[in-house]
């Protein structure tokens, strides 16, 4: 039985169920360490969303995740599976921290700044570039090599910290602090500013910037003939060869985009909350952004919402280890796996059954008006 | 000489105990990606049979019991894959990442839930562990060395074996041969559970006494690199798991030497697997020409 299915159960429907599951299997985890599902998802959300603070440390996260999630989609979009987004963004951070370690008690903020943003998007596009060239030109395998892209930046990235640019007499591998002209506003500055009592939390900027990140991505993908190019290719490659496009040159920027993508969660980090550089700071996100670009269907809008949703796992995950010492934060984690295998490795599994019930539900409706007439 | 010796000896010994892990797992990862199914999720596997060995062995005091638990813990893991890629067809790669995730989540979850010591498992007497047995070397690694002969022979010269890479190279050929492609691949990542099994006891109950916070730290995916590095053969990948094991020993005993006045980055020689493999399936040095039919679920004809 291989039926074709109306388009809402397809794209809407399936999509919603495999998601579902995933936080079924959740639950019964939760259930098997001796906790209360339901309670802890009463606390998760109490802890995202219970407050100002709350919501600006769950903005703050899904920042990330969004841009992490829009890497993978790109990417996606053109048949390509990116792997390497934690590398890219450990790259992005170290680009962005480079860059204001040379300017930042040269010129304003308003130098500083972009020229930073600029650095993170270059960096990371590099660090993708090297996999896309050799995918390309080589014929190596995308997936293999962003993997080892990952650990080649983070030995890179803990050589310079703790070889070059530990601050002299730190006793951990980070830089010496930014000057403040380099730091980017907090959006609860602001909206004191105007006169909202809220809680000062890390979200800052870059969470406006990954808002616009998605609307471009989303014109680029959907409204030019080069998005037009990408998509072809990754539906049909043959069929783009045949239309005319140049499938290296599509690897090639299609990843480089990614990678930028990716180096943007440096821009929120480094710039955006830390304000030195230091290690580790995109543990997580780059592997979080191929859960986030699986459930939000490789779109700019269904990457927000779940970009949103993990944000509140995150957030919430922490929180709740307060409440319920049992569950560790580590749940967001085994969510996260979750969520790829079931929306992802197991997308097709549920097709079957709802293939079945539309064909049971017509053929009754069918009988019933049959009979009516 | 002797000088010699006492660097020679250290060094070797090593070497074998660093590579034993990377030889388990680059052997079941041959019998997955030969069989055509793409395995990234060698390091979830190893990471969770890690986690369940230290745990079954303590729980019931039996190093033995301990060894079967990570093993069929990592069984159960390579099932979910084949389920995935093989009944579902689903993206291999998908499959293997969302494998890696869990493993890395659940582990977390389930030492914090039952040991409350922060992602440790208690740890194990000596007597529940694999201890040196011959020349300062574990029993399981001297079941890895086997492991090694054991693949050769069974992927090189059995019947099993032929199919085996029949489902890599030419699914179709199987299929008409009135073989079904699924129980073939289903059996090859049996196997390979097996073998990451027994990587991740060696890990927990063998070289160390407990299990800990992502232990694995990346080795099964240098594993990989030794698979690929090794092109899909049994005995180059096998040379390819000590080499990369010499690497990981020097860079420990290198650790704040100099050379010449230069101090040795070890960051560099840690990322030597990585840039070796890179290199050679970028066919800078030689050519490493992965089985044919690796990555596509087989859909078999009606």
């Amino acid at each position: 039985m291989n039926q074709s299915l109306p388009r809402w159960v397809d794209i809407g429907l399936i999509p919603l169920a495999n998601v579902l599951l995933a936080f079924c299997a959740a639950g019964l985890i939760v259930l098997a360490i001796g906790a209360d599902p339901f309670a802890a998802v009463k606390f998760m959300l109490a802890g995202a969303l219970g407050n100002s603070e709350a919501i600006g440390y769950t903005l703050y996260y899904a920042t990330n995740y969004i841009f992490t999630g829009l890497a993978v989609a790109v990417a996606f979009h053109a048949g390509l599976f990116n792997i390497g987004g934690e590398g890219q963004a450990t790259l992005g951070g170290l680009g962005a921290g480079l860059a204001v370690l040379a300017l930042d008690h040269t010129g304003s903020a308003l130098v500083i700044v972009p020229t930073a943003i600029l650095a993170a998007a270059i960096f990371g596009a590099a660090w993708a570039a090297i996999p896309a060239y050799l995918q390309a030109y080589r014929g190596s395998h995308i997936v293999i090599t962003t993997i080892m892209f990952n650990f080649l930046a983070s030995a890179l990235m803990v050589y310079l910290m703790v070889n070059v640019l530990m601050a002299p007499g730190a006793v951990a591998p980070e830089s010496r602090d930014f000057a403040d002209t380099a730091a980017l506003p907090l959006i609860s500055d602001w909206l004191n500013a105007l006169g909202f009592h809220v809680m000062e939390s890390p979200l800052n900027l870059s969470l406006v910037f990954a808002l616009v990140a998605c609307a471009l991505v989303w014109f680029l993908v959907w409204h030019t003939p080069w998005g037009y190019e990408l998509r072809l290719m990754g539906f049909n490659a043959t069929a783009a060869l045949y239309a005319g496009a140049n499938p290296r040159r599509i690897i090639l920027l299609a990843m480089m985009l990614s990678g930028a993508l990716a180096g943007f969660v440096g821009v929120n980090e480094i710039l955006g909350v830390h304000h030195r550089l230091l290690l580790d700071f995109a543990l997580g996100y780059g592997f979080g952004g191929i859960a986030v670009a699986l459930m939000g269907r490789n779109h700019p809008v269904g990457i927000v919402f779940a970009g949103l949703l993990f944000g509140v796992l995150q957030q919430g995950g922490t929180e709740l280890t307060f409440e319920m010492p049992q569950v560790t934060r580590e749940m967001v984690v085994a969510i996260q796996g979750l969520v790829i295998l079931f929306s992802g490795a197991l997308a097709l599994m549920s097709r079957p059954w709802f293939e079945w019930s539309y064909w049971f539900v017509g053929r009754k409706l069918a009988v019933r008006k049959a009979a009516s007439a | 000489m002797n000088e010699l010796f006492a660097i020679l000896l250290p060094t070797l010994s090593g070497t074998l105990r660093l590579a034993t892990p990377l030889m388990l797992c680059a052997m079941g990862g041959l019998f997955s990606e030969r069989a055509g199914v793409i395995d990234v999720g060698l390091e979830g596997k190893m990471l969770a049979a890690a986690f369940a060995s230290a745990t079954i062995a303590w729980a019931t005091q039996s190093g033995w019991l301990g060894l079967a638990g990570g093993i069929g813990v990592a069984c159960v893991m390579a099932l979910l894959h084949s389920l995935a890629c093989i009944t579902y067809r689903g993206n291999q790669v998908v499959s293997g990442v969302a494998i890696n995730i869990l493993a890395s989540g659940l582990t977390m979850v389930f030492a914090v839930a039952w040991f409350h010591r922060g992602g440790q498992t208690p740890g194990l007497d000596t007597a529940l562990r694999f201890m040196p047995v011959l020349f300062g070397q574990s029993l399981l690694v001297y079941v890895a060395l086997a492991g090694v002969g054991a693949t050769w022979w069974l992927v090189g010269r059995t019947r099993f074996g032929l199919r085996l890479r029949a489902a890599g190279e030419e699914p179709a050929a199987l299929d008409a041969a009135g073989l079904s492609v699924a129980w073939v691949r289903y059996r090859a990542l049996l196997i390979t559970g097996v073998f990451t099994g027994i990587a991740g006891a060696y890990l927990s109950i063998a070289a160390n006494a407990n299990f800990s916070r992502e232990m694995t730290a990346g080795q099964g995916y240098i594993a990989l690199a030794a698979l690929i590095f090794g092109k899909w053969r049994p005995l180059s990948a096998f040379a390819a798991c000590l080499l990369f094991g010499l690497l990981d020993t020097l860079a420990i005993r290198l650790q704040g030497v100099s050379i010449g006045g230069v101090l040795v980055p070890v960051q560099l020689i840690q990322a030597l697997p990585y840039i070796l493999t890179i290199t050679l399936l970028a066919g800078f040095i030689g050519r490493a020409v992965a089985p044919k039919a690796i990555g596509q679920p087989y859909e078999k004809a009606h």
